[in-house]
């Protein structure tokens, strides 16, 4: 059991020398969250004091690395909420399909599950050859990953179950070779795919899209930092397009809103 | 043990629930007063999907608002909130909550321990935790965290508990301040005042 745990004054501390030293900005996360994060790596790591661990996120920058990878969330599911791709399939990616071509980002991609199966759904739908699929994350480490198209056969079942769910028209197994542990997806995928790091609370709007998908990203960001974003989506997406949010988000308390129209039940806006 | 006691000031109750919880929650509702002067925070275990079925299940039986909690929603008396399925709930310092889709703990989102954990921080001495039924280890660290804040740890009777496993888990390892059967807990909740 450990006994040293840290307050939110050593908590404001540690944000604080983030930004100076590494740039990285997480004053406006939901601070309940980044406590925990931020408590249980001190725990996990084993660190007998505040200052050690203080002095080794400062100077050690290979710490960092795990630092930024252990608290930012990365738990991702491949066709989460079923009833969400099912809007995508059947409402949002259809109009779309009537555009020469297809800019789509998916803001805070984590592994890429996410765009894996967003790229599976134009695919089914024949759209996928005339789309391009921007997946960033704040996290270099886990790009890299996503990247590689690699699974963990763990998963599999669950997420084969989500896509027929999900109206799946295919063999999901079709998709993917299975690899001892691991399911190594079809490259075809990826090949409409780019990634790239992008800081949603530092970097700016980099191109115009329409449609942006940001799921379970802005939970972590307080009502502040969630409107900023909000409008660096809004400075990103055409006219008619499309902002996707996860099951638990909403635009609802953001000024620009009524520039905005829902789709059906799903937490999809269309741009006015 | 189950003798009324006149308990000191509560902020909030959080209760925690799994297998076997939804029974004493049943039996729970329909008594509790309608103007409590502290908010209900509850943690259950359940799969994703069918939503609002707990919600509606409460509601029609308090006259107190039941809802399911929001992130970023404040925290009022008098209010009943449900962690959604399948994210952790957390309180902020402000008395608003936070949704986390982060690692299960214990095989389970939301997670008892998490809740437990965070209320304990943001609502210290005045904090009551009760601890339900359930064969899971979820609870224990949360209720150890909640005892080091001084908050009060309040567990069903596993003698009389579907599932003994995690109530006993805290009357083994930590000393609970009540054990209530759960024919006593409206009565016990009813009686918590407001600090």
């Amino acid at each position: 059991m450990f006994n040293e745990t840290i307050d939110n004054e050593q908590i404001q501390i540690i944000l604080n020398d983030i930004l100076e030293v590494y740039g990285y900005d997480f004053l406006e996360y939901s601070h309940a969250s980044i406590k925990r994060r931020i408590t249980r790596l001190f725990s996990l790591d084993k660190f007998v004091s505040f200052a050690e661990f203080r002095y080794t996120i400062k100077n050690d920058k290979q710490y960092f690395k795990r630092f930024l990878e252990e608290i930012t969330v990365n738990v991702t599911e491949m066709f989460r909420d079923p009833s969400f791709y099912r809007a995508l399939r059947n409402d949002v990616l259809p109009t779309l399909g009537t555009y020469p071509f297809i800019r789509i980002w998916v803001a805070g991609c984590s592994t890429g599950e996410e765009a894996f199966s967003l790229a599976i759904v134009l695919k089914e739908l024949n759209l996928l050859h005339k789309s391009l699929i921007y997946a960033t994350d704040i996290n270099p480490a886990v790009l890299e990953k996503a990247k590689k198209g690699l699974f963990s056969l763990n998963h599999l079942k669950q997420y084969s179950e989500n896509y027929l769910q999900a109206e799946g028209t295919n063999d999901f197994s079709n998709y993917y070779i299975a690899n001892y542990s691991l399911a190594k997806f079809d490259q075809a995928l990826t090949s409409k795919m780019i990634f790239s790091t992008h800081n949603l609370v530092s970097d700016h709007s980099f191109n115009e899209f329409q449609l942006i998908m940001c799921r379970n990203v802005l939970i972590y960001f307080d009502k502040d930092l969630q409107h900023k974003v909000f409008n660096l989506f809004d400075n990103s997406i055409e006219k008619l397009g499309y902002l996707a949010l996860g099951s638990k988000e909403s635009l609802d308390f953001w000024p620009k809103i009524k520039d905005y129209k829902r789709v059906k039940t799903e937490k999809i806006w269309r741009k006015l | 043990m189950a003798e009324t006691v006149i308990t000191q000031g509560c902020s909030a109750v959080v209760i925690g629930g799994s297998a076997g919880s939804l029974d004493v929650l049943l039996e729970i509702f329909p008594k509790l007063d309608k103007n409590l002067p502290f908010p209900i925070i509850i943690v259950i275990h359940r799969k994703p999907g069918g939503e609002s079925l707990l919600t509606d299940l409460l509601q029609n039986r308090t006259q107190l608002n039941v809802m399911e909690a929001e992130e970023k929603q404040p925290i009022k008396a008098g209010y009943v909130y449900i962690a959604p399925a399948d994210y952790h709930l957390l309180i902020e310092e402000n008395q608003s909550f936070s949704l986390d889709y982060s690692e299960k703990i214990n095989y389970s989102r939301p997670s008892i321990d998490v809740t437990f954990q965070s209320a304990a921080d943001v609502y210290k001495d005045s904090l009551y935790c009760i601890l339900l039924s359930g064969s899971n280890a979820d609870g224990l660290d949360g209720m150890r965290t909640v005892k080091r804040f001084k908050g009060k740890l309040v567990i069903q009777n596993p003698d009389t508990a579907i599932m003994p496993f995690m109530p006993q888990q805290v009357k083994s390892n930590l000393k609970a301040d009540y054990i209530l059967n759960a024919w006593e807990m409206a009565s016990f909740i009813n009686n918590l005042c407001k600090v």
